[in-house]
């Protein structure tokens, strides 16, 4: 079987990419010993995210500001402007007990709740969508989990990048919510204690992301919408966001339901720190709410995805 | 125990049963191999045969559940971060990470494997160099050619110099030039030492490239060898089938006496077909035609198979191999 075609041209040229015998050997030869260990490992894929973060910030940041930033636009500086009949906040305030009910505007109470939701999105976007493409269609996952680490490394380092991401969103947001509000109506927000404000900021920002895995891990891919429907609106809409927990006392039955939302606690652990002039949660309620809920969310996030790994 | 020298891959009666509510699925029942450092080992099946289970177990994404294997002298259970360390792997799939560019794919890889920025970044270039794609360094992976992501995957793989390289279906979907110019890749690699195991459904890429072969089927091991002793020890016979438009009737082949012609082992009949294997397939086709039509059969198609691994396929399982 002869083919007559014009003059054979040199193998290089005609297959490109094709590595002559002594290019692979120098490949070979001069390949560096490979030294990894955990923590070089792990660095490592946390500078990848960063490097992913980097490029995509201002798609992703935008995404996240624009929920926060049209809420107290409209809260705090149209309905004040447009007449008090609007003003949600000072029912709120009043029955939630505070001392100084008649100077609380909706403001100081959406300033945490806003701060608490873009946690609990950027937790969300950061670890569960990028997870739920990893695990479908390609199995893109396998690229990392063929790094030399154990898999359960490689799902801590998802809840580690996921809380970073959250709490960046979250030091944009907070100057957003304290800022944007019409003439008079600026939020009461009093920090006494920075420490506890970034302890609290910190562990809302693990639960988020943890959650965040657990929920990548188990989502159906093709049920992605379902994660709105179910998840995020009702963790938002029954999360103490727009209301303190204390205010509920009227409905409580919904103040004792609502317990069961993580929410709730980051939330509340942020009135306290920021608006400790409202009603707040005790704090002790607060930080076991929010470290317990990141031990159980990691535990059993790192579980399901080492199982959607290996199988 | 534990092999620490020997064998870069072995596996004892090694084993994966899927759990399912629709019951128990063995994708590989009982599979031995022992792949020698420097070799270039095919493992060929049809699609579905347990080949993709097998280089998962062996690449510890897979859980066996039975047997053992050790990659590179370690255990892939025991062990699995010290088997990570000593391979290299091309997956099936386009598992390129799809946020980074080209040389960062490569960057981070090396970065993962331990090595430090500057390093990392010099491995990233040399293998971009050799493997045709420094002129789409900067390129986001998705947006590379088949072949392109292909040849970075294989680069991807190599960052750490591996102890053995795996490839699940290396050159699955590609068009036939990528495909040949994938072989010579991996031909240069093999040449220059490099144990290399890869999975296929295309016999002729066995053929082609793989010093020892191991045929499997549902999820066993039928043979194995090199190309040429599992011609000899069961495929070395041409396989000649015709096909008729109608049901063969019995005895048909038995008054023809085509099992007492000289050189022929095995005479089937099944069906619409008959299927003689012989090794001396002179004149059979012509006769399979006449003793089709003295007994009133219409010929519909009629194939010849050479001696080839294909032939080998046939006579191990009775069934054609179909990719």
């Amino acid at each position: 079987m002869t083919t007559t075609t014009k003059k054979a041209p040199p193998a290089a040229a005609e297959h490109p990419g094709v590595p002559s015998a002594s290019e692979v050997a120098a490949l070979i030869a001069e390949a560096p010993e490979p030294s990894p260990t955990l923590i070089k490992t792990f660095n490592a894929m946390m500078a990848r995210e960063f490097r992913v973060l980097r490029r995509n910030a201002i798609a992703t940041f935008t995404r996240a500001v624009m929920q926060p930033l049209l809420f107290v636009f409209v809260f705090a500086y149209v309905f004040p402007k447009i007449g008090g009949g609007f003003n949600l906040g000072a029912g709120a305030a009043a029955s939630s007990g505070a001392r100084a009910a008649g100077t609380i505007n909706f403001a100081t109470i959406l300033v945490p709740g806003l701060m608490a939701s873009m946690l609990l999105m950027q937790g969300i976007m950061a670890v569960t969508f990028p997870l739920v493409m990893e695990f479908s269609w390609q199995r893109t996952i396998e690229d990392r989990a063929l790094a030399p680490v154990p898999i359960k490394v490689l799902a801590i380092q998802k809840i580690t990048a996921g809380a970073v991401q959250s709490f960046i969103g979250a030091c944009i947001v907070f100057p957003i919510v304290l800022l944007v509000h019409a003439a008079g109506q600026a939020p009461h927000v009093h920090v006494t204690n920075w420490g506890l404000f970034a302890l609290i900021l910190v562990f809302a920002s693990l639960l988020t992301s943890s959650l965040g895995l657990l929920l990548g891990t188990i989502m159906d891919p093709r049920k992605m919408q379902m994660l709105f429907a179910v998840i995020l609106l009702p963790a938002t809409m029954l999360g103490c966001v727009y209301y303190p927990w204390s205010a509920l006392h009227h409905i409580r039955w919904l103040q004792i339901v609502v317990l069961i939302n993580p929410m709730v606690y980051m939330s509340e652990g942020l009135r306290a720190v920021l608006t400790p002039s409202l009603g707040h949660m005790p704090m002790w309620g607060v930080l076991l709410a929010l470290v317990g809920g990141t031990v159980v969310f990691s535990y059993l996030g790192t579980r399901t995805f080492t199982r959607r790994v290996l199988n | 125990m534990t092999p620490d020298v020997g064998p870069a891959i072995r596996t004892e009666d090694l084993r994966k049963t899927y759990k399912s509510s629709r019951g128990d699925v063995a994708a590989v029942r009982g599979i031995d191999l022992s792949v020698d450092s420097g070799q270039f080992f095919g493992l060929l099946g049809p699609n579905g045969a347990g080949k993709s289970t097998t280089i998962g177990m062996l690449t510890t994404l897979v859980l066996p559940t039975g047997g053992r294997a050790w990659v590179a002298g370690k255990d892939v259970v025991a062990d699995p971060v010290g088997v990570k360390r000593r391979i290299g792997v091309v997956t099936q799939n386009n598992t390129l990470d799809m946020q980074l560019t080209v040389a960062e794919n490569l960057e981070f890889r090396s970065r993962f494997f331990g090595l430090g920025l500057r390093e990392a970044s010099r491995r990233a270039t040399q293998l971009l160099e050799v493997f045709g794609l420094a002129d789409r360094r900067k390129a986001m992976s998705t947006d590379l050619s088949g072949g392109q992501a292909k040849r970075l995957l294989i680069a991807r793989a190599l960052v750490h110099r591996p102890d053995v390289l795996f490839l699940d279906e290396p050159t699955a979907g590609l068009d036939p030039q990528t495909r040949v110019n994938l072989w010579d890749i991996l031909r240069v690699l093999h040449g220059e030492g490099q144990t290399i195991l890869l999975t296929t459904h295309y016999m002729e890429e066995a053929e082609a490239l793989c010093e020892q072969v191991a045929v499997i089927d549902h999820g066993e091991v039928l043979a194995s060898g090199t190309v040429n002793e599992l011609k000899d020890s069961t495929g070395a016979e041409t396989v000649i089938t015709v096909r008729y438009e109608e049901a063969v009737p019995e005895g048909v082949t038995a008054r023809a006496g085509l099992a007492d012609r000289a050189g022929v082992s095995k005479v089937e009949t099944d069906g619409d077909y008959i299927r003689v294997f012989t090794r001396e397939p002179e004149g059979v086709l012509g006769e399979l035609v006449t003793v089709g039509s003295a007994a009133g059969l219409t010929v519909r198609d009629a194939t010849q198979l050479k001696p080839s691994l294909e032939t080998v396929f046939l006579t191990l399982t009775g069934r054609e191999y179909r990719e």
